[in-house]
């Protein structure tokens, strides 16, 4: 047994060793909520004479973590999907390479937050509040106009949140709550609710399909923070067709917050120029015209047009929060502890 | 007084025990012979309460125990294998009988002591029982049973997994023992030699009836059945046909015409089996049995000297292999009916 | 397995070099895989300034007490149940017990999204156990809290890991001499003082192993904890998530894996030198000596009680799921507000359509048949490695010991840590498809080794030397003598290990590539985007996971059926 088994394990090992490096692959670092279609990247690879290859990392946080700790030897050419909540960290880590895609030009300076072209917004997405529009209709409940209003007794324990120390949309939610109220006012707010019977659950799919009464789980709260895309995704995924979107978002001032994604090219890698072909094909309109409906979220291309069903069911906040992201990677962690020392003990 | 009346118990529905009723007295020692398979273990068990009859009742002094759960019997039991409590040791497993109704610390060492003592282990307390020979779990296992008193003592092949010596030797000793205690004893076993070595009466079980019980000298001598004798090995059973005479019956068998006695009477003609003990024939030149020696086998104090025809008789002398020797019956043959 | 020497061995206690080149595959494994891993990875985020702290001390102290708090709790809940039900599965037989057995193994590999689920279709604030209540006593709101108490934790516990309890204890218990039990009883024992004074102690070294793994489980519960704990509740791992992950604060996460792992190694420690106080030899009976219907009143009381807890604890928790994937709820949902059910296959059709045609879109036949090939592979390294490791810890003397802990050691190993770990140490190898399994593996060899060696430890060596004698070669000795004794417990092991894989216990272990994924991760992009037709296909997946694996154990359960030689 023994005869058979080192070489065995020999053999894996150089099999693990070898991996998959073939000549012409590119490799492309995400989080686990990308997706494409697969006819876009196909049209990309054959453009091109490459391999695109995707590898899936865990949550935003996770991922980026993998990137930082894998620096020195990069698993892949270019990584996409830190936020703007995370994006500090990333240049502060120093990941990636500036490039200043031509294709830039077009794309709002509101989005573009690195100065030195490190980090290029592929996408956008406002954390908002949904609500079940049903709910409402039936107990003749006015819809809250601003984040003041949900500390007011008629919406007791009618809202869900996440937890901002495990969920990114629970953060983005806290940002925009310290935007709008500001520090240490924020926490007067948090105060308020959490006396108003605010539910905080750890993860969206919780907070979504267990404690939210307009999805299929048909929960208790009627108000979920969630993304201002998920209205939606609640018709296109919907079991039959609908009329209309079940959920909507409000999308009052200061009320939601506006997440911006990026992409980069890792430093160290060893296919610059296709590395660059791909984050000129992100941002331009093809690839741009896909990620509403796979990703559920919005192009920073302007030229890219939405699909129906984003035009009519989703609301796009006119004044989302931001908050600028040194000051985000600065106190995040002052801000959670903060957060939790109010609300959870 | 220990009392079974019409005892019946099925397995998978096939009878185990059919009607099985007897009684054993106190400081009796009461033996249950049969092959394996004929349910004698089970007996035991439903004696003990560890399994239900189907019909029939077990009473104790006259008062029925039969609904009684098996920890208020007082009944002591020795298992084939002894099953001794691995994480006990000697004192521990003895003690444990006492424990369980509750005797006073000192009381339990006394007994423990006394019983220990009993059985020849006085020294073993605080041995681990994995420890020992086969022979002294044995002893352990009789001392636990033995120690609270129990009304009945039930031994479950006890001595099935010894060596023949220590077999001789501890057969000897229970014998002293079961004596000493004055309790009323059931032993069970498929050995003819050691239910004549232990028991004062020996009740013969075949397909779940009692086929035979007595003494084992009643026993012995008169089996009564064509199977008993079968079982007890008693001798040779000769077939044929019985031919009822005025003084004495003739059965007439493929060996030759012999002398039967025959308590029963059966028609002329009839088929019936017979003992022929092998120590009721002699040499003599002018015997009914004339056969070539195939074997011989010393034991002790006879030859057993087997013949071509398939008999064996007991001889004083040792005749040759090959030999043929003239044989003469001192003693008609016994009938056993059909 | 076809080196006799190596089986000539393992009857007797063996000499410490042959026990050492036992452990050496095993060894070298944990080394490689583990060991190299964890050391890359501690190395470079531990900071010696985070002890000066005295927050550090806080965080840990708080999350450390909470932490043997629960596990505590949930472990003896987790016994108090486990130990009546063994009882029920060694000693009666009753209809369609495989199956009841099985229905109480699939919980182990659900993912814990599903679970949190079905928990909360069954005791959520909107479960039906509230809804009912809320309507027969007419209130307003929901009476049981359930979803974010500490009891929710507990239940989930319990829920998952009952079986490791029942599988390790019934196999103790149906091969131990029914003699024992009933010569206390003609001794004058009752049933209780049987059970404690004689069951009992011969049932410790199994229950010790039972309560070892258990609190292990519990020690380091993540999914349950975060899921339906909610956010007032954070074990080490949970800890070690949030600081590593969203608060980017590797050094303290690192520290807390070190305090995780030093408890894991004091408890493995412990449960070593207890285990050499109680352990008591006896020679394995048949099981079929001890089985038997349930007959008096007490007996069948006992059964039905038990069988209806199983129900209630770990059928109704499950069901929710299969009817779900099912039952539509929302045709006439949006402004109408009245739900409208009814009967639908269009998630399971959906399923194996690309609808988006997304690049990632996981085929289910494919999603099925990359888990079970990864499952066969796990089942195949952890006994080839386990089998060798078991033999030597079971047979060895002292210098057992301390490979004993080192075994036991990656499940007290945070996730987390160990998916950093790997990618420092494999570097671009850590996206192969192969890394799966041997991560899989990682875990599965503690359990492999706890439930293979008191099997191998509990064969007489007179057992093969009597076959020996006999004129058996040793091959054949081991083939006829100790095969059959073993044959459970080889199977048992392999349940676990193929169990554990199929649950993917931390999928976020590693860095997954698309192209082999498996059921879980199918579960998981479904639930990960808003929309009632996401949630059913999940729902369904989920279902097709549950079939998928009450089938695999079921054929496991038809092989140690008494057909062939059962011992």
């Amino acid at each position: 047994m023994r005869k058979i088994l080192i070489p065995l394990l020999l053999g894996l090992l150089v099999v693990t060793a070898c991996g998959p490096r073939l000549p012409a692959t590119l490799t492309v670092m995400t989080h686990d909520s990308f997706a494409v279609s697969e006819e876009v990247i196909r049209s990309f690879e054959e453009e091109n004479n490459v391999k695109v290859t995707f590898l899936a990392s865990g949550d935003t946080g996770t991922a980026l973590n993998k990137a930082i700790l894998s620096k020195d030897a990069p698993l892949a050419d270019v990584f996409y999907g830190v936020d703007n909540t995370f994006l500090s960290r990333a240049l502060d880590a120093d990941l990636f390479e500036p490039y200043r895609s031509p294709l830039l030009k077009d794309i709002p300076a509101e989005f573009q937050l690195d100065p030195q072209f490190r980090a290029l917004p592929v996408d956008y997405g406002d954390v908002c509040i949904n609500y079940d529009k049903a709910y409402f209709a039936e107990h003749n409940l006015p819809v809250p106009q601003s984040l003041e209003d949900l500390t007011r007794p008629e919406y007791r324990g009618l809202l869900v949140v996440e937890n901002p120390a495990t969920s990114s949309p629970g953060l983005a939610f806290l940002l925009a709550t310290i935007a709008h109220f500001g520090d240490p006012g924020y926490l007067d707010f948090w105060r308020a609710l959490r006396e108003n019977g605010v539910v905080v659950v750890n993860d969206w799919e919780t907070a979504y399909y267990t404690n939210f009464s307009g999805s299929s789980g048909r929960g208790p709260q009627p108000m979920v923070v969630s993304y201002g895309s998920s209205p939606p995704a609640e018709v296109i995924f919907a079991e039959q067709p609908l009329e209309d979107a079940p959920t909507a978002s409000l999308v009052g001032p200061g009320m939601c917050f506006r997440q911006i994604e990026f992409v980069g090219i890792l430093k160290g890698t060893k296919n610059r120029d296709i590395a660059r072909k791909f984050v000129d094909f992100m941002l331009s309109v093809r690839f741009q015209e896909d990620m509403p409906l796979q990703m559920f979220v919005f192009p920073v291309n302007p030229n890219a047009k939405l699909p129906e069903a984003f035009v009519r069911y989703a609301q796009i906040p006119e004044k989302p929060a931001t908050l600028d992201p040194a000051l985000i990677a600065a106190n995040r962690e002052k801000w959670i502890q903060a957060w939790m020392e109010t609300v959870l003990r | 007084m220990l009392e079974i009346v019409h005892i019946r118990k099925t397995y998978e529905g096939q009878p185990l025990l059919e009607d099985v009723s007897f009684t054993v007295a106190r400081g009796e020692t009461v033996c249950l012979l049969g092959p394996s398979g004929s349910g004698k273990s089970t007996l035991l068990r439903i004696i003990a309460g560890l399994e239900e009859a189907e019909r029939g009742q077990v009473f104790w002094e006259g008062e029925d125990i039969t609904a009684v759960s098996p920890h208020r019997r007082r009944m002591g039991m020795v298992f084939q294998d002894y099953a001794l409590f691995p994480h006990l040791n000697v004192a521990e497993n003895v003690a444990f009988g006492l424990r369980m109704q509750g005797w006073s610390p000192q009381d339990q060492q006394t007994r423990v002591r006394e019983v220990l003592e009993l059985v020849r282990l006085t020294g073993f307390e605080a041995r681990r029982v994995t420890d020992l020979s086969g022979g002294e779990q044995q002893r352990v296992a009789l001392a636990r049973a033995l120690a609270p008193r129990p009304h009945v003592l039930m031994l479950d092949e006890p001595l099935g997994a010894l060596d023949r010596a220590l077999r001789e030797e501890l057969l000897e000793e229970l014998r002293r023992i079961l004596r000493a205690s004055d309790v009323a004893a059931i032993y069970v076993t498929h050995d003819q030699e050691e239910a004549a070595a232990i028991a004062d009466r020996i009740l013969v079980l075949h397909r779940g009836r009692i086929v035979r019980d007595g003494t084992p000298f009643e026993v012995w001598n008169s089996p009564g059945s064509l199977w008993v004798a079968q079982f007890l090995g008693v001798g040779n059973i000769l077939f044929g046909e019985c031919h009822p005479g005025s003084g004495s019956s003739v059965l007439k068998t493929a060996l030759g015409e012999f002398p039967l006695s025959c308590p029963h009477c059966h028609p002329k003609g009839t088929r019936v089996g017979a003992i022929l003990r092998p120590s009721a024939a002699e040499e003599h030149p002018e015997g009914e049995i004339r056969a070539r020696v195939t074997d011989i086998l010393f034991q002790r104090e006879h030859f057993r000297v087997s013949l071509e025809n398939g008999l064996y008789v007991f001889l004083s002398r040792a005749p040759r292999v090959g030999e043929t020797v003239s044989l003469r019956l001192k003693a008609p043959l016994e009938c056993l009916g059909i | 397995m076809k080196d006799k020497r190596f089986f000539v061995a393992a009857a007797l206690p063996l000499p410490r070099k042959t026990g050492f080149l036992l452990l050496l595959p095993a060894g070298l494994f944990l080394t490689i895989f583990y060991l190299y891993p964890l050391a890359r990875i501690l190395s470079s985020a531990l900071d010696a300034r985070l002890l000066l702290q005295q927050a550090t001390w806080n965080t840990v102290g708080r999350t450390l007490g909470f932490t043997v708090y629960q596990a505590a709790l949930s472990t003896f809940l987790t016994l108090a149940i486990g130990l009546p039900l063994s009882l029920l599965f060694a000693r009666y037989e009753f209809r369609g017990k495989s199956l009841w057995r099985a229905m109480m193994t699939v919980p182990f590999m659900l993912p814990t999204v599903v679970v949190a689920a079905g928990f909360n279709a069954f005791l959520g604030e909107r479960g039906w156990v509230n809804l009912t209540l809320m309507r027969l006593l007419d209130l307003q709101k929901a009476p049981i809290p359930f979803t974010g108490t500490l009891i929710a934790i507990l239940v989930a516990h319990v829920f998952y890991n009952t079986i490791l309890v029942v599988r390790i204890l019934a196999h103790t218990l149906e091969h131990l001499d029914p003699r024992l039990e009933q010569a206390a009883r003609v001794l004058g024992a009752d049933d209780w003082q049987t059970f404690w004074q004689v069951t009992f102690p011969l049932l410790r070294p199994s229950l010790l192993a039972a309560t070892s793994l258990v609190f292990l489980f519990d020690f380091t519960s993540f999914g349950v904890i975060l899921l339906l704990g909610g956010p007032k509740f954070a074990t080490l791992e949970v800890e070690i998530y949030v600081q590593g992950m969203h608060l980017l604060h590797l050094p303290l996460a690192a520290l807390l894996s070190v305090v995780q792992l030093l408890c894991t190694a004091a408890q493995a420690w412990l449960y070593s030198r207890l285990l050499n106080r109680v352990i008591t030899p006896f020679s394995p009976r048949p099981a079929a000596a001890n089985i038997r219907p349930a007959r008096r009143w007490r007996e069948k009381l006992f059964l039905v009680g038990m069988l209806s807890l199983v129900v209630v604890l770990f059928l109704f928790p499950m069901v929710s799921v299969p009817v779900r994937s099912v039952v539509r709820m929302e045709a006439a949902r949006g402004e109408r507000g009245q739900v409208h059910y009814g009967l639908t296959a269009d998630y399971y059709r959906e399923l194996f359509v690309n609808r988006l045609s997304s690049l990632f879109y996981v085929p289910p036949l494919e999603a099925a048949r990359n888990s079970l090939l990864y499952g066969l592979a796990t089942v195949f390294l952890s006994l080839i490695l386990g089998f060798p490791a078991a033999t030597a810890l079971a047979r060895g003397n002292r210098w057992a010991r301390g490979p004993d802990i080192l075994f036991l050691l990656p499940l007290g190993t945070s996730a987390v840590t160990m998916g950093l770990g790997f990618l420092l140490a494999f570097r671009r190898a850590v996206t192969s498809p192969w890394l799966v399994p041997l991560a899989h593996t990682l875990i599965a060899l503690p359990l492999v080794v706890r439930t293979l060696q008191p099997a191998i430890a509990s064969i007489p060596p007179r057992l093969q030397e009597a076959a020996q004698v006999l004129g058996a070669s040793p091959w054949r000795a081991w083939r006829t003598v100790e095969w059959p004794i073993l044959r459970r417990a080889v199977l048992a092991a392999a349940t676990f290990a193929f169990t554990v894989s199929l649950g993917e216990f931390g999928a976020t272990l590693l860095l997954a590539r698309p192209e082999y994924p498996t059921l879980p991760v199918a579960i998981y992009r479904f639930l990960s985007q808003p929309g009632g037709l996401n949630y059913g296909q999940a729902m369904a997946m989920t279902t097709i996971l549950m079939a998928f694996t009450t089938g695999g154990i079921l054929l496991i359960e038809r092989l140690r059926s008494p057909a062939g030689g059962e011992f």
